[in-house]
């Protein structure tokens, strides 16, 4: 006896309500935010204007004269160059940490005693405040780019070895077993089961080491400011001139940039496991 | 204990594909899931096995596909071509049905073209041709399951296994697998070990029906079906069809006591 499966759902239908779905839920997801962005906006100007009186008015000036400072000709250039070499660091860092990272995890998801012995010091590298090592990497390292990259990598590190991990161990044991019936070896199992049931957590891991690379560079180049300067040292600078304005251009310049390399990571996830693997939980 | 795939098939001397005598499975901590079990499994036949929840009827099944080892007794498997379906449909979320059909071909190394087309087939077989294409995620319980099944079939096994496949469907989708297996039983020649909780399943798609007692599990009793091939849906509303499911769910009464 035979049975017909149902016929394919209309996609057409389907795919209409999907898309009327969606922009009633970006309008949903943008609005709340944008209102308390210009709430917040609103706040800076009361503090600005009401709280502070003239003399103290550059501890926070007023966001108009943020925007101009920022498009002022030299200003624009300085923060412009400085944000393209801490991307630049930050995206090497990421680069290294993602690859440092993955090898690790699956050197311990391959054998417990790897594991046992080389879980403990993801963990010591977690949990040590890596501020304090920074001036020891500089006398190491020299007080520029590879010195940068390495504070980097060593913040950003941890999230892609424990949810490379997390990923690699989460496999199903129904899955494994059905390799283990085919007497299929490590390295089959590694890369026709292992890994790609790992890559949601891959890319879960690298969007908060994304995050983090960017606070690595900053640091980085915060505390060594030799070679030519990036956001941190822009900031250090600014700082000490009492450039308020400029100062919270770059600041601003700085946590767009962390959205961003988020945003971008979080996109690059969807666009290769979103298909079979539903993001919508996070 | 000897678990002995011949290689070379001696298929003309005997009609035996499973032989379990006096297996016992105890686990490191203790657990005694199984105690003297003996059962054999020939050529042609469809055997189901009810019992209690727990008294170690998966257990039996990966004895059998080498899985996990009995720790006392003998079993003997006379082929080296076992499907095994679990009662999840183990698909690989990221693969689309065509290609996680072909998985345990790719696995055993046949190449690309010929698994196309043995996967082709076996998907044609549990008549999902048209899905190929659909990730995993798309598909009903029934389809989930079907996939399973066409995957087991590229092996083109003599022995298949199943656990409980289709106890997680609706009574409608399971008669209707129910129907497509025995069909695929009558086609394609394997012998079947079936679990289930099901007796009114275990009596419809068998030509035997074991009944294990509570654990440590062995065997209570067996009913023979003599019910002819391909089944008729309609046996299940015949009065021998009652009786021979009352007289199964009395002996797993009687063994769960
Ligand atoms: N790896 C294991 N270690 C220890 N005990 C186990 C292990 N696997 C199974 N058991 C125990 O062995 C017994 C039999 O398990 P099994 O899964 O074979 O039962 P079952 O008859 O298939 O039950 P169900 O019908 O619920 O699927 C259970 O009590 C279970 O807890
Ligand atoms: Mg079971």
């Amino acid at each position: 006896m035979t049975t017909t499966p149902p016929a394919p759902p209309k996609v057409r239908t389907l795919a209409r309500s999907a898309t009327v779905r969606k922009a009633k839920n970006r309008t949903s997801t943008w609005l709340p935010p944008l209102l308390v962005f210009l709430g917040l906006i609103g706040v800076w100007y009361a503090i600005t204007f009401l709280v502070l009186d003239e003399k103290r008015r550059f501890l926070m000036p007023p966001p108009h004269e943020v925007v101009a400072a920022f498009f002022d000709p030299a200003t624009f250039v300085e923060i412009m160059q400085a944000l393209g070499r801490t991307t630049l660091v930050a995206l090497v860092g990421l680069a290294f940490a993602i690859v440092i990272g993955v090898l690790w995890a699956v050197a311990m998801s391959q054998a417990k005693w790897v594991e046992r012995s080389l879980y403990p010091y993801a963990v010591v590298l977690q949990c040590i405040p890596i501020l304090a090592l920074v001036p020891l990497i500089g006398f190491w390292f020299g007080f520029e780019y590879p010195a940068r990259v390495i504070v980097c990598i060593m913040i950003a590190l941890f999230p892609m070895v424990s949810n490379t991990l997390f990923g690699l161990q989460s496999v199903d044991p129904g899955q494994r077993e059905l390799f283990q019936l085919q007497r299929a070896g490590r390295w089959t199992i590694l890369t026709k089961l292992e890994f790609p049931a790992a890559l949601p957590a891959i890319f879960a891991g690298m969007r908060i080491s994304a995050g983090l690379a960017v606070v690595g560079a900053i640091v980085g180049d915060f505390f060594f400011r030799r070679g030519e300067p990036g956001l941190g040292s822009l900031l250090s600078t600014y700082t000490a001139r009492l450039r308020s304005a400029e100062l919270f251009a770059t600041i601003f310049v700085a946590a767009l940039l962390g959205v961003a390399i988020f945003a971008l990571f979080g996109w690059i996830g969807k666009r290769v496991v979103g298909k079979w693997y539903d993001f919508s939980a996070n | 204990m000897t678990i002995a795939p011949s290689p070379v098939a001696p298929a003309t001397t005997t009609d035996q594909l499973l032989r379990f005598e006096n297996v016992a499975m105890t686990f490191p901590n203790g657990t005694t899931a199984l105690s003297g079990v003996s059962l054999t499994v020939n050529r042609g036949e469809f055997v189901t096995v009810v019992g209690p929840s727990g008294c170690g009827k998966s257990t039996l099944l990966r004895i059998a596909s080498g899985l996990t080892p009995a720790t006392e007794g003998v079993t003997q498997v006379d082929t080296s071509r076992i499907g095994y379906v679990f009662q999840d449909a183990t698909l690989l979320p990221w693969r689309d049905v065509q290609s996680n059909v072909e998985l345990l071909a790719e696995l055993n190394g046949i190449p690309k073209k010929q698994r196309t087309a043995t996967a082709k087939e076996a998907i044609d077989l549990v008549g999902l041709s048209g899905f190929e294409k659909h990730l995993p995620k798309t598909l009903s319980g029934g389809m989930k399951m079907r996939t399973s099944l066409a995957r087991s079939l590229t092996l083109n096994p003599e022995l298949f296994l199943f656990d409980e496949p289709f106890g997680a469907l609706d009574e409608i989708t399971r008669e209707r697998l129910n129907d497509e297996l025995i069909r695929l039983f009558t086609e394609q020649q394997f012998a079947g070990l079936f679990i289930t909780h099901s007796v009114s399943e275990a009596v419809y798609l068998s030509t035997r029906v074991i009944v294990m007692s509570g654990r440590p599990g062995h065997i209570v009793d067996e009913f023979p079906v003599e019910f002819p091939f391909p089944r008729d849906p309609d046996i299940r509303f015949t009065a021998e069809y009652a009786e021979l499911c009352g007289k199964v769910s009395h002996a797993l009464r009687e063994g769960h006591s």
